[in-house]
């Protein structure tokens, strides 16, 4: 099928020759030919539309009808960045690193520590370790797969690096910042690279914020290797605009033993799309892949998941619940796949929603492909409201019905709330749906974590007396 | 009791597809190919009202527009659609008044098949409707049914003496603009049956049809069509076989069904279409759309079904709940073994107040077959109050085999439940144990627990059915276990 927004496919298509030379400045060898050849692909296909099986329930169409600009360069005037974003979580104490408008905004563009460990701009690390970022980039995020991550494979100039050698244990997290501050609509286009050694251990806070109600179209691959034994755990905070479109898409691949916990949270945003993609290519390796999702107005959110067990003795375990009100919708495409012989699977899929309105609504489609026999795989999905009777049980004791739906509603999505680690974020995030349930977390002017906003404490009116 | 379970175990050591047998009948076809021409002789020998031809011709024109569907979870080579024989009769004297006066040889094939027509008519109160390749051979029972008013014949006798009613319902549940097969199908359906049961009325009898794929190189396009007025109440079963052969078939069959204020009907399927030898080569490809409307309030419609033939299962039968408090229900054991292929599964899509649905399917696979089940669960935003509840289960018996499941839910409002639960697993080593050590050899074992795994959707079918379905499940498996 044709698609309709052509123009804003041959915009870019005229960039990419126009600006070929300043992306693939610092590019080694082989992503010269990797970019050229994705830029084919995105020429054939151009960008996904709802007659794809995958994006049925996900139209872009409108996203990508606006004339979006695009930076091939880092605007020369640097930003004061403590002017328009601030990020405290109390207690909780992060490495932060920051990208404004898609590029790497630190003075000091590659953090290196004596243990060999580094992190920054994936642009710099392309310039000073070409040879270990070519061996990955690329590896995992196919630009066969569909237009956009081709598109993202042609454009994509900066980014976060992070690379934890062997044996290194990072006890601090590191927070990956992304935010976009510009006062015309934008087209972003990052690429993060995790490359983590064999026994590494490492924290990653992922937050996707906006600045403005400018229109943004973020288009984002991740990709994130885990060596044998590694232990990652990983958090994302989407708190975008309405105005904004994410599309996020993270390829985690696992090496024996390693263990990965991943774990989205969407608060808001015009339209986001989280593509987890799991490889368990080593056996004993597992996941934990977990998401809450609290949408309202026009919202939409999609998450797709695809766990590929290739090896024996591995499990992963999805878990993702989300609450819709007023004509927000929710979509979730969970895909597990146990290949021949990755006998002793254990593959799990949850998927739980709650509409609040008619006029929401809620898809899902948890599918099970399965080629081994000796595997124990479930899944399991609801689209309802909350019990009734529960909600009389709570007012029986005297709490009011709008606060025993409160609670009810917490409780929901608690379950996922409870799976954050990190103690302050998890005390912080909590209290984000808390107020985000009561209608009262919108995009902060200054940060998405809300944190320097008009402080105050929310608390349930529960006379716990009465309980 | 014990002679019974005696038989289904000799039955279970002999294996092998035992309907594989040909009868050689003189047979009346039509030359090879589709075209405009074949429409008008099919329309011709069937001596068709005009409105039939004109639907026929609209299919056609509009099946030339169509792409075949390739989403299922299915491999099969192209079909080469002007290499099959649309029409195959068996050459009979223009019209039967008694059984005396079948075709001696029909009536053997029937006998073979454990479809006796005489035998079922006298004893177990069953009408049959038999249909060899494209024609129906025989309706039994029709003086009996006529007394309550129930039409119960071949669809081509229905469209020589109730064209009115076929006109008022052809194609309205499953129009030809459906799909692929379903476009096909209208274009040059052959016969199928027909059953009207009127106002208030119960069906006294089980109502049956057998279908049976004779010929060679044919293909076999049957209809259906079942129309339940106000208050009425329909037990419907339906039961497929075909010869060996080294070469495919297809099969593109159309099931519809109306059901109108309070009326029930039932319908059960058991599906045993050659599935091709052991290296996956011939048998049948089933490719049918089955759909059922559940009109009026209150009214109830349920599919049941056994699927253990064809090398490719391709059919989702589905309800709309269009009615308010309609129900629906979808009960189903599909089992798939050497190299057989399936993606089946239900469709329920509620648009009344208070519409409930049920599915069951359990899938087992065997061999290096592939089972899936692909289901769409889609609530719209007037059923207030709609119920789903879904559960589909799949046994893998040896790691050569695959188990699917591509569940879709779809929910616009805020009032209605839909749950779905789904489970992969093998037969555990512990019930192995179990049965073993209580003296029950390992493939013994197996029928058993397969069975019982099974239970849930073979205590829906109707009594005779039952037994052959259970039988069934045991051929079906043997020789799978290494």
């Amino acid at each position: 099928m044709p698609n309709t927004y052509t123009s804003l496919k041959n915009k870019l298509i005229n960039a990419f020759e126009r600006h070929k030379g300043q992306i693939m400045q610092n590019d080694p060898e082989a992503l010269k030919d990797m970019r050229s050849e994705a830029m084919e692909v995105f020429h054939k296909q151009g960008f996904p539309d709802t007659q794809l099986e995958d994006w049925k329930n996900t139209d872009i169409s409108a996203a990508l009808s606006r004339d979006y600009a695009f930076l091939f360069e880092t605007e020369p005037e640097k930003m004061n960045l403590d002017k328009i974003f601030k990020c405290k979580i109390q207690d909780l104490n992060t490495d932060q690193i920051t990208l404004l408008n898609g590029w790497y905004i630190e003075d000091q563009k590659l953090k290196e520590t004596d243990d060999g460990m580094i992190m920054g701009s994936l642009a710099a690390a392309m310039d000073k370790y070409p040879g270990l970022v070519a061996s990955y980039f690329g590896k995992y995020a196919d630009p066969q797969k569909n237009g956009l991550q081709a598109l993202n494979t042609a454009f994509a100039q900066d980014g976060f690096f992070i690379y934890v050698p062997d044996n290194v244990t990072l006890d601090i997290p590191v927070q990956m910042v992304s935010i976009i501050n510009w006062n015309k609509d934008l087209l972003v286009q990052t690429r993060n690279l995790v490359i983590m050694g064999k026994n590494s251990k490492l924290t990653l806070v992922h937050c996707d914020d906006s600045t403005n109600q400018q229109a943004i179209f973020k288009n984002s691959i991740n990709e994130i290797h885990l060596g044998e034994n590694a232990t990652l755990d990983h958090y994302k905070l989407q708190n975008l605009n309405n105005q904004s479109s994410l599309i996020n898409s993270s390829y985690f691949y696992q090496e024996s033993n390693s263990k990965l916990s991943t774990n989205a949270i969407t608060l808001n945003g015009g339209l986001i799309r989280n593509h987890t993609h799991v490889t368990l290519d080593g056996e004993n390796a597992g996941a934990d892949i977990y998401g809450a999702y609290l949408m309202d107005q026009k919202q939409h959110v999609d998450n797709q998941v695809f766990v590929d067990h290739a090896r024996p003795n591995c499990y992963s375990n999805e878990l993702f619940k989300g609450i819709m009100d007023e004509e927000a919708s929710a979509v979730f495409n969970g895909h597990i796949l146990v290949r021949q012989d990755a006998q002793k699977t254990n593959a799990y899929q949850n998927n739980h929603n709650i509409l609040m309105t008619d006029t929401a609504r809620a898809n899902a489609k948890p599918f099970l492909e399965i080629y081994a026999d000796d595997v124990k795989c479930s899944h399991g999905a609801t689209i309802g409201q909350l019990d009734p009777e529960a909600i009389f049980y709570l007012r029986s004791r005297g709490i009011c019905e709008a606060n025993a739906r409160l609670l009810m509603l917490y409780a929901f999505a608690a379950e996922v709330i409870r799976k954050v680690k990190i103690e302050p974020l998890r005390e912080r995030v909590d209290e984000m749906i808390r107020q985000r349930l009561k209608g009262e977390l919108h995009i902060c002017e200054t940060c998405a974590l809300h944190c320097d906003g008009p402080g105050k404490e929310i608390i349930f009116e529960i006379d716990m007396d009465k309980v | 009791m014990q002679e019974e379970n005696n038989k289904i175990l000799d039955e279970l050591t002999q294996g092998e597809y035992k309907y594989g047998f040909y009868t050689d009948i003189e047979m009346d076809t039509a030359p090879k190919g589709l075209n405009e021409d074949i429409i008008h002789f099919i329309s011709q020998k069937k001596k068709e009202p005009q409105f039939i031809l004109d639907f026929r011709l609209k299919a056609y024109r509009h099946w030339l527009k169509m792409k075949e569907p390739r989403w299922g979870h299915l491999h099969y080579p192209k079909i080469n659609f002007q290499d099959i024989i649309y029409y195959a009769a068996p050459k009979k004297k223009p019209k039967l008044k008694s059984l005396d006066e079948v075709d001696p040889e029909l009536l053997e094939t029937f006998n073979k098949l454990g479809i006796s027509l005489e035998e079922q008519k006298k004893l177990s109160g069953v009408a049959v409707d038999a249909v060899m390749d494209s024609v129906s051979v025989k309706t039994t029972f029709s003086e009996t049914l006529k007394k309550h008013g129930i039409i119960f014949s071949s669809f081509s006798e229905a469209v020589q003496n109730h064209p009115e009613l076929i006109e008022q319902y052809l194609g309205t549940i499953v129009p030809y603009t459906d799909n692929f097969f379903a476009a096909l199908n209208s274009a040059v359906f052959t016969d199928g049956s027909f059953c009207y049961i009127p106002k208030g009325v119960r069906c006294p009898v089980e109502l049956s049809t057998y279908f049976r794929i004779n010929a060679a190189n044919t293909g076999q396009f049957e209809r259906t069509l079942i129309v339940a007025e106000e208050d009425s109440y329909v037990s419907y079963m339906e039961g497929c076989t075909a010869p060996q052969r080294p070469e495919t078939q297809l099969h593109a069959a159309i099931v519809e069904i109306m059901a109108k204020d309070n009326a029930e009907v039932k319908y059960s399927t058991v599906q045993n279409w050659y599935p091709g030898n052991k290296e996956g080569k011939g048998g049948i490809y089933n490719f049918v759309t089955k759909r059922g409307m559940c009109k009026g309030k209150n009214a109830k419609i349920s599919w049941t079904q056994v699927e253990t033939g064809s090398s490719i299962t391709w059919k989702y039968p589905s309800c709309i709940l269009l009615g308010d408090n309609s129900v629906g229900e979808f009960y189903s054991v599909a089992v798939t073994n050497n190299h057989q292929q399936a993606d089946t599964g239900s469709k329920m899509t509620h648009i009344g107040k208070n519409t409930k649905s049920t599915i069951i399917s359990k899938g087992i696979s065997a061999g290096q077959s592939n089972n899936s089940y692909r289901g769409l669960v889609k609530i719209t935003q007037k059923a207030e109050k709609a119920r789903n509840f879904s559960q589909c289960d799949s046994l893998l018996l040896g790691d050569r085999c695959g188990a699917h499941t591509f569940p879709y839910i779809e929910t616009r409002n805020k009032s209605s439940i839909v749950e779905h639960e789904a489970t992969t697993s093998k037969i555990s080593e512990d019930q192995m144990f179990y049965c073993n050590q209580r003296g029950i050899e390992t493939e013994k074992a197996i029928g058993l627990i397969v069975n019982g795994y099974a239970k849930e959707v073979l205590n829906k079918l109707p009594m005779e059915f039952a037994v052959e379905a259970q039988k069934l499940l045991s051929i079906s498996l043997e020789g799978s276990v290494g």
